[in-house]
Formats: C-alpha cells, structure tokens, sequence
C-alpha cells in the first residue's frame, strides 16, 4: 500500500520538477528542480530495494554533481532569464511524444519470455549493500577499477579545462575593475 | 500492485522529458541538465528490472552510469568554462562555427 | 641421401638469392663465380644421387613438410628422386653448371651481369622442383617457375626496341618475352584442366596414387586428362601451333638459349609425358596423335630452318625438330628412347649454343650467317665444338646423336607407323643439311666478314674448357645406351623392339646414315666450297613460292597476327569504348557522382548549430524506435 502510495508521489512529483527543469528559463530554477527531482528518483531506489545505489544517487548527484553545477554557475551570470530562441517547438515536442509514446507502448506490452535467469541473484537474509559489494569487487571489478581510472581522468581533466586563468573574472567586465582601482586611486 | 511495467513508463517518460529538453533548450547548460534527466530515467529502468527479475546487474550498471555522469559532467563544466571565456555565451546559436 | 637431395635442390635457390642481394649493383665477376660454385655443388649431389640409385635401384622419397592441408586435399611438398627424375636431375645441372662457367665469360659486357646470374640460377631451381616434385601441384609449381624465369630471361635486353617484323622477326626481346609467356599461358590452362580432372577423379595429386588409379577410371576421363595434360606439354615444348615463341625466345641471351630453350626447360613437355606414362600408355588414341604431331613438327621445322640466315634461328628450329622426335619417341610408348633422346640432345644442342653464342660474341651480335664464312682459322675450338655437336645432332656414329635418334627411328619402323618412319628419316637427312649448312657457311667458304669489317676473336680460355664436358658428354653419351636402358627400365616400362625389326635393324641404320650423309655432302658442296664454286645467294631461289613459305615460317606468325592478335585488338578497343568506358567506368562514376551530389545537396543540414544536429539525431532515433517495434510486432 505504501509502495503504490510512495510510487505515484514520487511518479508525479519527478516528472513535475523535471519538466521545470527542462521548461524553465531560470538556471537557478531549473537546477533547484533538477536537483529535488535526484533526490526523489534515491527514493525510487529505497523502494525498490536498492539502498546502495539510492545512498550514492544522493551523495554523488545530489552531492557532488549538483555542487559542481552550482559552483559552475558562478562562473555564469545566473541572475539573468536565459533568452532562447524556441523556434521548432512543434517538433520537439512531437519528437518527444512521439519517443514516449513508442517507448510507453513497448514497456506496457507484456514481457513474454520466461527464459530470463538472474545472472548474479540477490541473496535473501544479506544487506542489499554486502551484496553490492561482493558483486562489485568479485565479477565486476576490472570495470569498476576502468571506472575508477576515468574518474581520476575526468577530475584532471575538468581542473585542468576550468582552472586556465582563474585570476580573471568571467562574468564581470575587466573595465570595471579597472574604474574601482581608479577609483580608489582618487581617494 | 505497482509493477515493473509502471517503473518502466515512469522511466520512458521522464527520458522523453530529457529529450525534450535536449532538444528544446539552446543554452548549454540546460542541455547539460536535460542529459542528466535522460541518464536518471535510465537508472530508475535498471534499478526497477534489478529488483523485479531479483538481479543485481541492473544495479551495476547503474553505478556505472552514475561514475560515466559524474565523469561528464566535470569534463562537461571544464568546457563550457573554456567555451565561456572564448565566448562568452553559451548559447548553441551563436557557437556555430562548424557551418559546412 | 635425403640432405643430398635437398642440396641438389636449394643449391640453385642459394645462388639466385645470393646474386639477387647484388642484383642492382655494377658487375662483379665474384658472384659468376659463387653462382656456378653452387650449381656445381647441385650437380655433384645429383651425380652421387644418380649413382646412389643406379647401384641400388631404390628410389629416394622425401617429403619436406606439408604444404597445402584444406579439407580432403593433403599436397606435401615432396620429392621424389627416382631413375626418371635423376636422369633429368643430372642433365640439368650438368648442362647449367657449364652455362653458368660459360656467362661469366660470354656476359662479360654487360651492365646486368648480377641480375643475369639471379635469374639463371632461379631458373635452375624451378627447374628442378619440376622434376622432383612428387606431385602434379609441385610440377606445376615448377612448370609456372621456369615460365617466370624464362620470361624474365628472353626479355632480359628489355631495353631494345621494337623493330618492324620485316627487320627483326621477333620484333624486340620483351615483345619475345611477352609472346612466350602468353602462348605458354593458353597451354597452361590445358595443363591446369588437366591437373584438376585429375584430382576430381582421383582425389589425390602424387604420382604414384594416381597411377594406381587410373584402371578405375572411364576411358573418357583419361582420355580428357591425357589431352589436357598434353596441351600444357605442347606449350612448354612448343609444338605446332604453339611453337611460334619458342624461335623468338632466341631475343634472349644466348646462355639463355642454350639452358631454357634447347637443353632443358622446353623438354619438360617431353618429361611430363614420360612422368604420366602410364596415363598415356592407356590412352593409345592420343598417344597415337602425340606421335604423329611430334614428326609433323619435327618435318616442320627442319624445313624452316633449311632456308632461315639467323645463326641462333637456325639451331632453334633444330630444337623444335629434336623436340617433335622426343614426342614421337613417347608417343609410340618408347617412354625410355624418349627420355635418352632428351639427355642426349640436351648435351650436344647446349654445345651447339653456347659455340654459336661464341661466334656471336665474336663478331660483335651479328648473326646473320651469310655475312662469315671462313671463321675456322680465327675460332679454332669453337669451330670444333660445334662440328662435333652438328655431327651429334645429323646423327653420325659414334656420337651421341645417332644412337638416341636411330632409336627412334627404329621405334616408328616397329610401330608399322611407315609413314612416320619415313618422314623421320627423311628429316634427319634435312636435319643434317641444315646443320651442316650453318656450320659451313659461319666456318668455311669465302671469308665475307672481313670486308663487312668483322674483327672475329676467340672466346676466353676458360669457356671454352668449362665447354669441354659437354663435348665428352655429346660423343660419349650414346655408347651407354644398353647400361641407361637397364638402369631405367626398372622404373620405365621397356620397349622391345620385335624380332622382324632385330633382323633389319643394320639396313635402317643404314638408311638413316645414307640420308645423313647425303645431307652433309651436299651441304658441302653448295656452300663450303671457295673460289668460283663459292656459295652465292641466287634471287631466283628467293623468289620461289617454296622458299618465301618456308623463310617467312609458313605465314603461321602472320597468320596468328591477322587472325588472333588483329581482331583480338579490335574486340578489346569495341570492348573498351562500348563496355568499359559505357557500362563499368560509368557504373563507378556513377556511384561516385551520386555520393557527391547528395553529400552536396546535404551539406546544408550542416548549419554548425549543435541544436540542429541534435534534432537530426532525435529523428534517427525515434524512426529506429519505430522500426524497432514495427518488426516486433511483425515477428
């Protein structure tokens, strides 16, 4: 009962923020929406039983990836409505309706094949994250070890793109600074 | 009784939503935003097939969507920074240098 | 024994690499040396091989290692030294030891010395992979090898140009090369036919499992693979009509002539009819036919070469005419005769070439016969080489010649093929005029060089020793007739003359020999004689209808040209303007200018807004999505 409940809230509230998100002209909205809706997609993940990957949903989205983003936005003036020019809507929204339709249809068809066997099954009476883990560092861990090392690529990679001439100020223009210094100059 | 199949729409639609997004938004940053909706519709279909068919190869890849996102998106921001700098816009409209 | 065989074998190998590492440096007269070192090294273990089998009687089969295993077809790459294959074994090292000493001398000129020694020497080997093999695919290996190096060798002077036919009737030296190749190609398609109906009837290509085969099989198919595999022996020994290259190779040089196209690789015809004997031997009908063409050619082209001037021509045509009595000789089932013919006619042809090549060499690449005389005085030991190989060659006793040649005579007698006796015997008659003739005119008579300011030399020292052997071996080889006969008729099967023959055996010799020497007395008297005797060119000889026919090789060049090469060349320009240009070069342009025009009328979906790509991108999608559920819901 629970389930179905915790099911439609959460349906109905992600779908609602995330079409904020992609609706909105405000960044700041958008990344409120985007993040609200993370969290709630963590809870997805508790209801189906996968804590593990709920707790990482919330640490490295809504943690990590979303501190990037806000950080990232300083460098942007966030103040400011983002003026796009939406010229084929229609087509974007057929496109889009036209995929979720289709997709729609193909999930809500019935599953005929009975031939699906767990490759690496749950095990009753272990924690969801013991089992996580067992799997992991047994089956999957040359992957996980690749993941690891295009981790570390990425962070040098983003320090390395994003920290060229931190000294100067992206969003302000240089001029202004240069009237300030004027003006303490003058006093 | 909520079944794979709901989890399985709710995913198909929020990742039309991403879609929609992607298409629609013009701001880079947006996009950005959009793909990670698309990626999370993606997680909320592994993790619903993990738990129904009591597999936990779903959950796996999952994570490894989730470390190939957080990836992107710091590669991503290190280039809209440089693309900002350059630029000073991020609108798709005005970087179209590529016109063949 | 084994490691000797393979020594026999790669020694030759060894040489053409080693000479090829220097080929495009000046000459050095070392590698002449290494080279024939090496050959001489083959032509002792192919010696000792020959004598390990003579007092044995054991055939040596080795099987290197396993060359070609796919699904049922097992081909080894082995070899098989056995009576048949040594006895070619040493008569092609033998012949190409002395060609190799003898280049070094006759070569001394030329730029392309290293070059020269690669390619004889790779001749050598392929040369022998064809009479060692164990196996059609091996033969054929080989039999494609020595085409190679033939090819590579007529047209080693590639730089000469062409010359009307008129001039020059073999045009130039890679236009001789090319015409070989070609005519050798159509007999080798014969020859692959052949193999393969083998092979799909037999399910095997070594010699003695098809053999013991063959009793299985419908006289139809043998009948099918014996023609095919005589095709491709009609190429490789020029007969008629696909002997038109074998008087144009002579554009090669002459050590060349003398190894390829006299004493050796023109005999593989003749080898590989001896090799399939026994398929022969059950198809009596072709046998028969193999026999008759042979005299045909035999009279053929000792009638060109009674008229021809050019002195290599000349024994070139004695080839064609000693390779149409080997063919004789298998066909009536003389297997054995045959074979002796073939070693015999190696030792003294060879000798007759290389002395030609000396004449040659001495009066700086003229050959033209009526423009010496009297060259006796001023080449002592080539004069008496090439007597004693003209006198091998008309068929005199006691020299090899006669022996080998008599036999096969005789043989045509006891068959009661009459004819074929008769028309022998009367082109041994032709075959020592014509012989006699050259020898006459390049030697005796007046002297004509001078006054056309000829400074004739005898050829180096050394030469003409390294040509020694092969005089010894062109009078001596015939008196070991009745020991070869014992030694190879335990592989090959014997040939009894019959007791009718037995008796007249002393006058057909005798009739040979009148016709022989009746050929020699005349020659000499038309054009060996000096002062007003002397020999002069009548025009009204000339000018006769018999002679025209016979200088200009009975119009068959002309008419292969008129008949093959014209039409062949207006069938490949309409093919080119109608076909090529019209359907094959307009299909790929074609392909090409749509690939352009819709990669232009596209290009402006390229707007270098990412927006737009990804819109494009979405459509792609949803369409696979499309598709995708649309054949699922099919299936």
């Amino acid at each position: 009962m629970y389930e179905i409940i915790a099911f439609y809230l959460f349906s109905a509230l992600t779908i609602g923020l995330f079409l904020v998100t992609v609706m909105s002209k405000n960044v700041l909205y958008a990344m409120t929406s985007l993040a609200a809706g993370m969290v709630l997609i963590s809870g997805f993940f508790f209801v189906l039983g996968a804590d593990f990957l709920g707790v990482v949903q919330l640490i490295v989205y809504v943690g990590a990836v979303m501190a990037l983003y806000s950080f990232a936005m300083m460098f942007f003036d966030a103040t400011r409505d983002i003026k796009e020019k939406n010229t084929n809507s229609a087509l974007v929204f057929l496109l889009g309706g036209l995929s979720a339709l289709v997709l729609v249809l193909m999930f809500a068809a019935p599953i005929h094949s009975d031939a699906i066997h767990a490759l690496y099954p749950m095990h009753v009476g272990v924690g969801n994250a013991q089992d996580v883990g067992i799997v992991l560092f047994t089956k999957y861990l040359v992957p996980f070890e690749v993941a690891a090392v295009m981790l570390l690529v990425a962070m040098i990679a983003g320090i390395i793109l994003a920290g060229k001439k931190m000294d100067k100020s992206l969003t302000k223009d240089t001029s202004i600074d240069d009237e300030i210094l004027v003006l303490k100059d003058e006093k | 009784m909520i079944g794979l199949s709901h989890y399985l729409i709710v995913s198909a639609i929020i990742f039309s939503i991403g879609l929609v997004g992607v298409l629609r938004r013009r701001n880079l940053l947006m996009l950005f935003f959009a793909t990670e909706v698309m990626l999370n519709a993606v997680n909320i279909a592994f993790a619903a097939i993990s738990h129904y068919y009591n597999d936990l190869t779903g959950q796996m890849f999952a994570f490894f969507i989730i470390a190939i996102a957080a990836s992107e998106v710091a590669v991503g921001l290190g280039i809209l920074i440089v693309l900002f700098k350059r630029y000073g816009s991020l609108d798709l409209d005005e970087l179209s240098s590529m016109r063949g | 024994m084994e490691n000797l065989v393979y020594i026999a074998l790669f020694a030759p190998f060894v040489s053409s690499l080693f000479a090829a590492l220097f080929g495009m440096t000046e000459r050095k007269v070392w590698i002449g040396i290494v080279a024939s070192i090496l050959l001489g090294i083959s032509w002792i273990s192919s010696v000792t091989l020959a004598y390990h089998i003579y007092i044995t009687g054991e055939p040596i089969h080795v099987t290197m290692m396993d060359w070609i295993n796919a699904g049922d077809i097992h081909i080894p790459f082995g070899f098989v030294v056995d009576q048949v294959s040594v006895t070619m074994m040493s008569v092609v090292t033998t012949v190409s030891t002395v060609v190799h000493i003898y280049a070094i001398g006759y070569m001394d000129h030329d730029k392309s010395f290293n070059r020269f020694f690669s390619y004889l020497s790779a001749f050598v080997f392929s040369m022998m992979i064809l009479v060692m093999s164990d196996n059609f695919a091996g033969l054929f290996i080989g039999w494609e090898g020595v085409g190679v190096c033939s090819w590579l060798l007529i047209g080693f002077w590639y730089h000469k140009e062409d010359l009307p036919r008129e001039q020059n009737p073999s045009i130039s030296p890679s236009w001789a090369a090319n015409e070989a190749f070609i005519v050798n190609r159509i007999a080798d398609l014969g020859m692959l036919v052949g193999i393969f109906v083998i092979y799909w009837n037999t399910g095997t290509l070594q010699y003695d499992e098809v053999f013991a085969q063959l009793p299985n099989l419908s006289p139809h198919i043998l009948t099918i693979a014996a023609i095919a595999l005589f095709i491709g022996a009609m190429g490789k020994s020029a007969q008629f009509p696909l002997h038109t290259w074998l008087t144009d190779a002579m554009e090669g040089p002459t050590p060349v002539s003398a190894l390829i196209h006299a004493a050796t690789m023109v005999t593989a015809g003749v080898f590989l009819v001896i090799r399939a004997n026994p398929l022969f031997a059950m198809t009596p009908d072709v046998s028969f036919f193999i026999a008759s063409l042979g005299t045909f050619v035999a009279f053929y082209a000792a009638s060109m070469a009674l008229v021809e001037r050019d002195l290599k021509r000349i024994i070139a045509y004695s080839t064609l005419s000693q390779l149409g009595y080997m063919f004789a000789a298998a066909g009536l089932g003389a297997y054995w005769i045959a074979l002796f013919h073939l070693a015999a006619h190696a030792f003294f042809k060879a000798l007759l070439f290389l002395g030609a090549g000396n004449v040659m060499h001495a009066m700086h690449d003229e050959l033209d016969v009526f423009k010496m005389g009297e060259l006796r005085k001023k080449m002592k030991g080539t004069w008496i080489y090439m007597t004693l190989a003209s006198l091998a060659l008309g068929g005199l006793p006691p020299l090899a010649g006669y022996w080998s040649k008599d036999a096969i005579i005789e043989t045509a007698f006891n068959e009661h093929t009459y004819f074929l006796w008769f028309i022998l015997v009367v082109t041994a008659g032709m075959t020592a005029f014509y012989s006699f003739r050259q020898i006459f005119l390049t030697f005796h008579g007046e002297d004509r060089h001078t006054a056309l300011g000829f400074h004739p030399h005898e050829m180096y020292k050394f030469v003409l020793v390294a040509m020694s052997p092969l005089a010894v071996l062109a009078v001596i080889t015939g008196w070991f007739m009745k020991d070869y006969e014992e030694f190879i008729t335990e592989l090959l099967p014997a040939y009894e003359m019959s007791e009718h023959t037995h008796h007249l055996t002393a006058y057909l010799g005798l009739i040979v020999l009148a016709f022989a020497i009746s050929g020699i007395v005349l020659a000499y008297f038309k054009y060996a004689r000096t002062g007003k005797n002397a020999f002069k060119q009548d025009a009204n000889v000339e000018q006769g209808f018999i002679f025209k026919l016979l200088k200009n090789q009975y119009y068959v060049p002309a008419i292969y040209e008129r008949f093959i090469t014209e039409p062949y060349k207006v069938i490949s320009g309409i093919l080119w303007t109608s076909v090529d240009v019209k359907i094959v070069d307009a299909t790929v342009d074609g392909i090409a200018k749509f690939l352009y025009t819709s990669g232009d009328k596209t290009r402006s979906m390229q707007t270098g807004n990412l927006s737009n790509y990804l819109n494009w991108m979405a459509v792609g999608g949803v369409i696979l999505l499309v598709v995708a559920v649309i054949s699922a819901m099919i299936a």
